[in-house]
This record gives structure tokens, sequence and C-alpha cells, in this order.
């Protein structure tokens, strides 16, 4: 190994920033996966008839999936008996205010920076957090309440708006979508739901932060956003876990729904705990997550910055079906240690004159293996569609790997497709020339990485970025010398 | 300010430096010419700590400190500067970023206060108009998409705002056309004073029509073959290199 590589390998010295588990009572259920666990989640949720049925016709179509394994991913077969589908923090019912929320229970957020109360009073982000399963906080109701704006958790949505869940559920991701779509469906506790009435612009950003904390529990959330005609919403997601020795399951599902006109921006922290050193532990990341551009002249924009899990499987995607709609995939995928991810996009071109972009960034450090993988597809009547892709893989050190697997599928003359693609190792001759201008190499490293992801951070909101940035310093800690 | 003596260094087990010996005062401006493959840029890269050179003998000594001891970036904050040759391309990272974050860090080291945005904009914009770049300069990314000028020309901005004790300019010349040759030797004159030095590392004598040194010194084989004052890049111009390989007698090998 080259001296530089060998540099390269110290920085994997950092640790694991948000490690801690919160000493909560909580309210489990037993190990695995049957009807009568899901009787049992739905009865607890009190749930509705037809979604109890949604539920077990999800359960019985993944009963005869089997598991997908064409990733560029290697872990040894996930026991779906040996995880608990459901763990809530005990508490009789659910909060009221903040005051009622346990005071254990807000000193995680703090330490995870997220101080609710202050947020409620400075920061004009609404939250709704979820912890394990549950969504134990909701703020900014009021506010957005007037505007005729729901945000609450998604089994609050389920009890309060029941004709929006049941129009918009699965519209997107049906049930037998894939694998870990139809486990979700089958099983999922909690998540967000959102609801932007016609013509409203919501006023702020939007955030959930997700945080697992109890063994061995997975973690199955259910987002659900949609834009009404000309209405327009940006969505913050955040994801962290503590240290486990074991690997967690976490299967999302996430759905955005824009009807005419409506734009939707959600962007991704995703800081899961990654396993150590040896690929002990960490969090299994396996999301589905799409957006519907139902209507003409719709949008919707994913952001990511993907920095933390073991196994990251991901692909936000759009389906352009209005007219004139656009779809956007920004992402930095961060592999370190012993990391694994396969993440990318589909952009599924149905309507006349959509518009695509894809400026995938990719990081590859120590024994990490960073993998895009997207599609471009333009069916037979979307005249006059256009495709911009960009990915480019960044790697440190002589032991990680970069793949790309860019699939394109072109049913219609008039489309353009566009594709870049780029391999840079970070170069020695940089951090000398930062060195030799009097800046450290970590500081180098940070300095040209961030550089590096330039065109993703900016389509971050301001605090975001500013946390995605010292994110990638830390995740990045100890790979040069 | 800097005494080397004897020094040796390889590159990929090839001795480049065999026995340079070479004493830089403050307020001297010092040439190394030779041909190409003298290792003239070795030197440069050995006195700036690039690892690619390994020394097998002799001593740097800066300031009266062991300057081989010291990592790339601390003979940075002690004040060595580097012109490359070849000044490297950051993407996405913007120049006023990079400055700032040198100049900090070189502040820092030093125990001064850092400069913050408002600051920092004045300094360079000032040192801007040593080198004449225009201020838009600034928002585009180190070196990438620049002309082999303006990267020249951004290298003797650093330095300008880095302000060194000891500055090495490595072909700095080369790909430069007379007028940026112009702008370049004026920015390195008027940052040149009676504290700080510099040497000058080129193969052509056209530079030191604009830079003039007090010591010229032709480097062939690895050593030092001939010292003497401008006159002797003169000399070398107008009689070559080959003259100067005459001068030098390999000395007997040690047995």
């Amino acid at each position: 190994m080259s001296t530089d590589s060998r540099e390269l390998e110290k920085l994997t010295g950092g640790d694991y920033k948000y490690g801690f588990v919160t000493d909560i009572e909580a309210d489990t259920v037993p190990k695995g996966l049957s009807e009568d666990v899901i009787r049992m989640i739905s009865a607890k949720k009190r749930e509705p008839q037809w979604l109890l049925d949604w539920r077990l016709k999800a359960y019985s179509r993944w009963l005869k999936m089997t598991e997908p394994h064409w990733a560029f991913a290697h872990y040894p077969p996930i026991d779906y008996q040996d995880i608990s589908y459901y763990s809530a923090p005990k508490t009789t019912d659910g909060p009221k205010s903040l005051d009622e929320v346990d005071p254990e229970l807000l000193a995680t957020y703090e330490k995870l920076g997220i101080p609710l109360k202050e947020q409620e009073l400075l920061a004009g982000v609404a939250v709704d957090a979820v912890f394990d399963s549950v969504s134990v906080a909701t703020t900014f109701k009021g506010k957005l309440n007037d505007l005729g704006i729901i945000f609450c958790s998604f089994s609050e949505a389920v009890q309060e708006h029941p004709e929006l869940v049941r129009k918009y559920l699965g519209s997107v991701v049906p049930i037998n979508d894939n694998f870990y779509a139809a486990l979700n469906s089958a099983v999922f506790t909690d998540g967000s739901f959102v609801f932007i009435p016609k013509g409203v612009r919501c006023p702020m950003e939007l955030s959930t932060y997700f945080r697992i904390n109890s063994l061995g529990t997975g973690q199955f959330e259910r987002t659900l956003i949609v834009a009404d005609e000309r209405a327009s919403v940006s969505y913050l997601e955040g994801c962290t876990a503590p240290m486990r020795d074991e690997n967690q399951l976490h299967a999302a599902v996430v759905e955005l729904i824009a009807l005419d006109d409506a734009q939707i921006k959600y962007s991704t922290v995703q800081n899961w705990y990654p396993g150590d050193k040896e690929g002990k532990g960490g969090i299994y990341n396996f999301v589905t997550k799409r957006g519907k551009c139902a209507g003409v002249n719709s949008k919707i924009s994913w952001t990511q910055v993907e920095t933390g899990s073991a196994i990251t499987w991901k692909y936000p995607s759009c389906i352009l079906q209005g007219d004139n709609s656009v779809g956007e995939f920004y992402s930095v995928a961060v592999t370190n240690n012993r990391q694994q991810a396969d993440t990318g996009t589909k952009m599924i071109h149905i309507g006349k004159n959509t518009r695509s972009t894809i400026v995938s960034k990719g990081i590859s450090a120590g024994q990490g293996q960073n993998t895009y993988r997207g599609l471009v597809k333009i069916m037979k009547n979307a005249d006059g569609a256009r495709n911009y892709s960009q990915c480019d893989s960044m790697l440190m050190g002589d032991r990680c790997g970069a793949h790309t697997f860019p699939y394109i599928e072109n049913d219609n003359d008039t489309g353009q497709i566009e594709h870049e693609a780029t391999t840079s190792r970070i170069g020695e001759d940089q951090i000398f020339y930062c060195n030799q201008r009097g800046i450290n190499a970590e500081d180098a490293v940070n300095m040209i990485v961030n550089g590096f992801c330039k065109e993703v951070f900016r389509e971050l909101p301001m605090e975001f970025a500013v946390e995605a940035q010292k994110l990638l310093g830390i995740s990045l800690e100890g790979s040069v010398g | 300010m800097l005494e080397i003596r004897n020094l040796h260094a390889r590159v990929e087990g090839n001795e480049i430096l065999k026995g340079i010996n070479l004493r830089v005062n403050p307020g001297e401006i010092h040439a190394i010419m030779g041909p190409n493959g003298s290792g003239k840029s070795t030197l440069a890269g050995v006195l700036a700590g690039k690892d690619l050179y390994e020394v097998t003998e002799g001593e740097v000594l800066y300031r009266g400190r062991n300057l081989l001891e010291m990592d790339p970036d601390v003979r940075a904050c002690e004040g060595v500067f580097m012109a490359f040759q070849y000044p490297v391309e950051i993407p996405g990272v913007s120049n006023t970023y990079f400055l700032k974050a040198a100049l900090n860090a070189i502040r820092k080291y030093r125990g001064e206060n850092e400069y913050d945005a408002v600051d920092f904009l004045s300094l360079v914009k000032d040192k801007m108009k040593l080198v004449e770049m225009d201020p838009s300069f600034l928002n585009r990314p180190v070196n990438d998409g620049f002309s082999g000028g303006e990267k020249k020309r951004n290298e003797i901005l650093q330095m300008a705002v880095l302000d060194p004790v000891l500055s090495i300019l490595d072909e700095t010349d080369s790909g430069l056309d007379i007028d940026a040759l112009r702008i370049v030797a004026n920015g390195v004159n008027a940052l040149h004073n009676e504290e700080n030095a510099a040497i000058v590392v080129t193969h052509y004598q056209r530079l030191l029509n604009y830079i003039i040194p007090d010591f010229v010194h032709v480097l062939v084989d690895g050593r030092i073959a001939k010292s003497g004052d401008k006159e002797l890049a003169f000399q070398l111009e107008e009689q070559g290199y080959d003259w100067a390989k005459d001068l030098h007698q390999p000395a007997p090998e040690a047995v």
C-alpha cells in the first residue's frame, strides 16, 4: 500500500457521535411476524377495518415475494422472524403538548441537536419527531392549521383525515411494488403525513427527525406528502440511530404526490449508525421513495445526503406523468470502512415535454463500496422529454470501490438523454497543494470533498447544508492523515 | 535564512540531487537554472516537502531549524511558499474560500487573529491589483478552467496574500506569454523586500530580464556546477547549457 493510502486509512478513526441509547420504557411486541402481529399493531393504533385489510393484503403478497439480491451489496440473510415490528415509548395517551413529553426523550433530541422547544420558538421549523415508531411531538401545528396545512403523524392522519389517507396511500408505491415496500405496507407503525391545500405555499420547512432507539426493532415508517394544485412545500428528513452490535432493518416507504402546478422538495440527511470499522452492526437501510408528478407543470425534487447505514438501498424516483412536469435528483452518498451503498434514481417520463435532472456524487473511502444505479425511461407518448444525468465518483485510498449502472430506455424519437460520468481519486497532488498553503490534510480533504459535492449541497436548505457538510467531515474523519 | 548542506534526494530509487549546497540570506533573490532533468524541480519539491522525494543525505536549515522534519503544512505556516509549475485544480472550491482558509490556517498557527470575511476581501482585492486580476475570478473554483497564464497569476496572488518569508517559484515562467510574464514578474518584484527571499527556478534566462537575481546557480546533474551573478544567466543564454555541462567535473566516486 502506498503512503497515501495508509494515510487515507487513518481517517477511519471517526467515532459515531450519535451512539447513545435512551433509557425509556418501551411498549414492544414480541419478535416475529404473522397475521396476528399485524392485527395487534392495527388494533393498538385503533385503525379502521379498511387499513387492516390493506395491511393483510400486503402481508399475503409479501409472503409470496423473495428478497431482492440484485443490489451490489453483500450481507448475511435477514431473519424476519427475529425482528420486533412494533416499539412505542410507554405513555398512555399521545402527548398534547411538549410539556407532556418524557424529558428523557427531549434530552435525546437535544443530543441530536434538535431542541424542539427552542425550535418551536426560534427556528421556524415545524418538527414531527418520530421516536422509534410513534410520533411523539408535533410543533407549529397551530400556524399551519390556519393555512389549512395538515402536518401530523401518520397514525393521527388515519384517525383525523381517513379519506385523504385512503385516497393516496399506495397510489405511488403499490403494496406489491417490491419486497421491502410490501413488508412496510404490512407492518408500518408510524411516520408523517402532509397535505398542502390548493394554492398554498407552505411558509416554513417541514421537518421530521427519525431515530431508531430500541434494541432489535425494525423501523418501518411511512410518509405521505400530497401537494394539491398550485401548492408547494419543502420537507426535510434527518435520521440517526444508536450504536448496536446487531444489524437493524429500516424499511421505509415515502410517497409524494404533486398535482397541477404543485411543487415538492424533499431533502434527506441520513446518518444511521454505519457499523464499526470491521463492519459489525449498523443499519440496513432498504427504502422505497417515489414521487408522482400527477399534474401538469408539477415538480418533484429529491435531495439526499447519505453518510450513514451499513447498507443503503434506495432509489428516490419520479414518475413524470403530467405534461411539462419536472423531476430532480441530487445525491451525495458516502461509504467508509465497510459501508455499502447502492443508490440512484428512476425518472419515468410519461407526459409530454417532461424534464429530469440527475446529479449523483459518490464518495468511497476505507473498504466502502458505492454504486450508482439509475434508470431513465422515456415512454412512447412523452414527446420532447429531456434528461440530463451526471454521475461522479470519488475514491479515497485503494481498497474501496465505485460502480455505475446507468440504464436508459427511450421509446420516443424526440427524447433527449445526456449522461456524463467521471471517476476520480482524491489527489495526493490536491492535498499537497492545500498543505503547501498551510491547510492540514484533514481540512484539505474536507474542502476537496465538499467542493466535489457542491452542486448537491446548494440544493439543500441552508441549515441542512451546514449540517451535511459537518456530517461529511465526521464520516470521513481519519481517512486521511 | 536557508542553508542547504550536501543535500541528496531520490525519486523511486533514482538519485536526482547529488550534493546541493546553497545559502540564502534575507533580501536575496537566487535563480536556479539548468537543463531539463538536472534536478531543479526536485530541489523545489524537497524544500516544499513533497513526499514523492526521499532525502538520503544532507540537511536543510530554515531559520536555524531542521526544515526536513516539518510537515508540508507546517513549512507553509512557517513562511515557506512554493509557486507550482502546474497549479492543481480543486473543483467546487472557490478561490475566496481556499485563500481565506489558507490565510487563516497560517495566522492561527502564528497565534494571530483570524480574518473575517470583510477584512479578508479588502486584503485580497488590494493584492489582486498586483497581478491585474478581475474580482470576478474570486468566485471561480480554484484553478478550474483557468488558462495557463491565469493559473500562474493566481499563484502569485496567493503568494501576495500569504506573505511568505521564503518563496520558491518553480518554472513560473513556463507557458507564459510576454504580457503574463511581465505581470507575474512585477508581482514578484513588488512583494520582494529586505526581510524575505526568493528562489526562482527557471529553464530560460527570459524571466530574469524582469526579476533581477542577486545570484545565479547552474544546476547540472544534481549538483550546482557554477554560481555567479546575473551575468552568468546571459552567458548561459548565449552559450547554452552544453557549455555549463563542460564546467561540471564529476567528483570521484568514494570507495
